[in-house]
């Protein structure tokens, strides 16, 4: 039998407020000596009240519009009751039955390049727990990291492939840094993914009756790697005839697999109930506002680089991997237009030759640069043919290797053509007449 | 001024006699300290008394936080917890010039209706040292009838100021919802709890709320603005007012000689110039239901911190009321069950509140007993759970709908004073502290003082 994969994810991000979630201490954690960042409120002591940062209401906004979602008319905050040392009320202050915005969308492109809709279930505010460390025997806990705003992404059971996850994964991130909301950093635990993973026999249009939740993985490459060695082994119980239940499971680098964490018996009842400390949010009002204010997001810049400048889509994605590289390859436009060189070629340049942009010298730079080599520019097609011409002739052993099939073989013939004009001939160029040349 | 003449002065004549200087602050506190070290033994109201004080003397409840004083909401799961911070009423009252003369006993985390509950030993009514003074603030009542303190604060989540008040013959109010700032009264119930104070005088009730409310960034809750006395209010009569009597008040279960004192002070109210007008409250009767399922739900989380693994003992510590309480809540929100108890009763909770919207069209203030009967004797329902809180039938709706209530002396039965309840509309806490005082003015119930 045939079957397919079902893939749902859960993203938690931590936001960059400067004040955390319910009270007035720096939620700028990281590195910080223990338990310095703390109060009555983020301890959870006797007598202690949770008071909202507005700041991260409005982020967590700003990552729901920009997820295509709608505002709720009325959001609540609601206790979620369990119990774990780094959880210093006894609860987590989360939302439920009342998320901030639902409904979203994002397209992802999975590894052949097809793009699909996940489908965006909710985005909701809760708040960050102390952090355990189990050091020789005993457990310390540190509670710098209690109450920091934390903003929870859940997607609809959408995916089908690992490698659109994965897609998923880095353009939220791409998003979070382009809002400004958090630096999303993957190894300092800002972002953290878990994802939901089943199989079903192709064609099969019902969810499967268990799923197979995968936690605490920490890189993009695990999370990927993870999900393609659970759908192989849910697929080959399946075929063995397993019955497979609800269950939490961890990734093992070292072993490459996954392994048990929690079955279905130990998971828990949250008794969820509205947080009576905090009064319902009324925020859509604020939606438009807040719209407005929202940058241009990588998608939509990518596309506008193509329809404005004529660069390529491949190009574009590039470009638009940073708002800050984004930024300075719009200045680098603008400087190279007064010398005459098109968007085209500094979009070629930037990515074909890896030029790093991350200031306005550097823009400056490369633009100077690419003016330079322009000078005395090789354009006359028969002078370069007549060149290739002898680059061919010059190099058999390339030419075999790339007739049987070696593309790379095709870099050395171009290297060879840009070695003899000094640079100065376009790469596109080279590389059209070397392939027509090649193939007769 | 002999030193039973300086316990009597309300607080409204101690801030004068100090400004005069009839007396000084230190007069005064040791004065209050040697009541105190008198009294307490048989009384049992405060759990910790301080050495050295100053300011005006003030009584708080012992599930409000104060910094560096013990603080253990009446239970040994606190037991020697130290609190390193002040509650924003304890922080404005210091900036007042009162002082923390000591902490008072309360049912543990505030859970009860007769002070029986404190894991440190019950107070006792000081009208009758056999009775219970009423619950939870049972320390701070019989302390302000005692003339223990100059004033005191409780809390009350379904009636734990004002029936305490009722019982010990003393002043109690319970603010609107969010009119006082909760951080740092220990949470009971947390849609419902609210600080307020107890005191030997209306105008004494006034001016304390007007000090301790007002927000203040620490409760999200607590927004709208502080309570300011204003004019003068109704003066010597009632004029123009319309005074609302519930029948659901009563009816079965309320004692008839409570009812009896209850309805003379209607009539007084009458006298004073009020018209008088029925109203129906037709929810009242699925008050106490709906209250101890949110109210146990809520407890049932806020009383999860209590894992003795920063601060304090570990559950086996926890009183009986307490584990009931966790367990009645903890039930109640349990994966299949919150719709049927958890979210119906919040309905009840929009429906009571209705009631009151409603009633307060044809009134400006409702009038009603506080508690069915006066106080009982110690150990008497404490086997009876539910008769227990059947007691708060005529508090707890009030509660429900976060609306003010008032406790003022209006007679006695059988020697036990007996309060009359003045609920008024959402932060209209003026209009029931005019009335309350109005018909103080008029009576001379505050003025009776128990034989100690």
């Amino acid at each position: 039998m045939k079957y397919e994969p079902v893939i749902g994810l859960e993203v938690h991000v931590e936001l960059n407020t400067k004040s955390k979630m319910f009270c007035r201490c720096s939620a700028d954690y990281f590195g910080k000596q223990p338990n310095t960042h703390t109060c009555p409120v983020c301890l959870g002591l006797p007598g202690a009240l949770p008071f909202t940062n507005k700041e991260a209401i409005k982020k967590c906004l700003q990552i729901g519009l920009a997820l295509n979602c709608k505002v709720v008319d009325l959001s609540r905050f609601e206790r979620k009751i369990y119990f774990y040392p780094d959880l210093p009320k006894g609860y987590q202050i989360s939302q439920y039955r009342w998320p901030l915005c639902v409904e979203g969308w994002l397209e992802v492109e999975d590894k052949d390049g097809k793009v699909s809709k996940i489908k965006i279930n909710r985005v909701h505010q809760e708040e960050d727990t102390g952090k355990l460390s189990h050091i020789g025997g005993v457990t310390l806990i540190d509670y710098n990291r209690s109450t920091v705003p934390l903003v929870e992404i859940v997607t609809e059971p959408d995916f089908t492939d690992p490698s659109q996850v994965k897609d998923y994964a880095k353009k939220l991130q791409q998003i979070f840094r382009y809002l400004g909301v958090s630096s999303a950093d993957m190894e300092r635990g800002d972002m953290r993914l878990e994802a939901n993973v089943s199989v079903r026999p192709a064609g099969q249009k019902e969810l499967p009756n268990y799923r197979v939740e995968l936690k605490n993985i920490n890189s993009f490459r695990f999370m990927t790697a993870a999900i393609e060695y659970e759908i192989k082994r849910q697929i080959e119980a399946l075929e063995k005839g397993e019955k497979l239940t609800q269950e939490t499971r961890g990734w093992n680098e070292a072993k490459r697999d996954t392994y048990l964490q929690r079955s279905k018996e130990e998971a828990h009842d949250y008794r969820y109930f509205p947080e009576p400390d905090i009064s319902e949010l009324r925020v859509k009002s604020d939606e438009l506002r807040i719209k407005e204010e929202i940058v241009e997001l990588p998608n939509r810049k990518a596309k506008r680089f193509v329809a404005d400048y004529g660069i390529s889509r491949q190009n574009a994605q590039v470009l638009v991997d940073s708002k800050e590289l984004a930024g300075y390859f719009e200045e680098a436009i603008k400087l190279g237009r007064e010398k005459q060189l098109k968007p085209q070629e500094i979009a070629n340049y930037i990515v074909n030759q890896k030029i790093k942009l991350a200031s306005k010298d550097q823009v400056l730079r490369a633009v100077e640069d690419l003016a330079g080599k322009r000078v005395g520019i090789l354009e006359d097609e028969v002078k370069i043919e007549k060149i290739v011409a002898e680059v061919i002739f010059e190099n058999p052993n390339s030419v075999e290797d790339y007739q049987k099939g070696k593309l790379n073989a095709l870099q050395a013939l171009i290297g060879g053509v840009m070695r003899k004009t000094q640079g100065k001939v376009n790469v596109e160029k080279v590389r059209r007449i070397l392939e027509s040349k090649l193939q007769n | 001024m002999s030193d039973s003449d300086l316990t009597k002065l309300t607080l409204i004549e101690t801030i004068k006699g100090l400004k005069n200087k009839q007396f000084s602050g230190e007069e005064l506190n040791n004065t209050y300290r040697e009541r105190i070290k008198q009294l307490n033994p048989k009384l049992n109201a405060y759990l910790w008394t301080a050495e050295k004080s100053s300011g005006i003397p003030a009584a708080i409840k012992d599930i409000i936080i104060t910094k560096n004083i013990p603080t253990t909401a009446g239970s040994k799961i606190l037991e020697g917890f130290i609190p390193p911070y002040d509650a924003t009423v304890i922080e404005r009252l210091k900036v007042k010039g009162i002082g923390v003369v000591g902490k008072t006993n309360c049912d543990e985390f505030a859970m009860g209706s007769s002070g029986e509950n404190s894991a440190y030993g019950v107070a006792k009514n000081s009208w009758d040292l056999s009775k219970v003074p009423g619950g939870s603030s049972s320390g701070s009542s019989a302390a302000v009838a005692s003339d223990m303190c100059v004033f005191a604060l409780g809390t009350d989540t379904g009636g734990s100021i004002r029936q305490p008040a009722s019982l010990c013959g003393v002043v109690g109010l319970k603010p609107s919802y969010g009119r006082v700032s909760r951080y740092g009264a220990i949470a009971m119930a947390s849609s419902f709890d609210q600080i307020g104070p107890i005191t030997k005088t209306v105008a004494d009730a006034r001016q304390v709320l007007e000090w301790i409310s007002g927000p203040d960034g620490y409760d999200g809750n607590c927004v709208e603005e502080g309570f300011r006395v204003k004019g003068k209010g109704y003066g010597e009569n009632l004029k123009g007012l319309k005074v609302g009597i519930p029948k659901e008040y009563f009816g079965k279960g309320l004692d008839q000689g409570v009812e009896k004192v209850v309805r003379e002070a209607i009539k007084k109210l009458e006298e004073l110039g009020a018209e008088i007008v029925e109203v129906t409250l037709p929810h009242t009767e699925y008050g106490i239901a709906a209250y101890y399922i949110i109210m146990a739900s809520e407890v049932s989380s806020n009383l999860a911190k209590y894992d003795g693994i920063r601060f304090g003992g570990t559950r086996d510590k926890f009183g009986d009321e307490a584990k009931r309480r966790i367990m009645l809540g903890t039930f109640a929100l349990s994966s299949g069950y919150y719709d049927d108890y958890y979210a119906k009763a919040a309905r009840v909770r929009t429906l009571i509140k209705e009631d009151f919207a409603k009633a307060f069209e044809k009134c400006d203030v409702i009038v009603g007993p506080v508690s069915p009967t006066v106080a009982w004797n110690l150990g008497e329902k404490t086997q009876d759970p539910l008769t227990m809180y059947l007691s708060d039938a005529y508090t707890i709706p009030a509660s429900l709908a976060g609306i003010p209530g008032l406790s003022v002396p209006c007679g006695f039965v059988n020697n036990l004073p007996v309060g009359l309840q003045i609920l008024g509309k959402y932060m209209d806490e003026e209009t029931i502290l005019n009335v309350g005082e109005v018909y103080e003015k008029a009576t001379s119930w505050h003025k009776e003082k128990p034989k100690i």
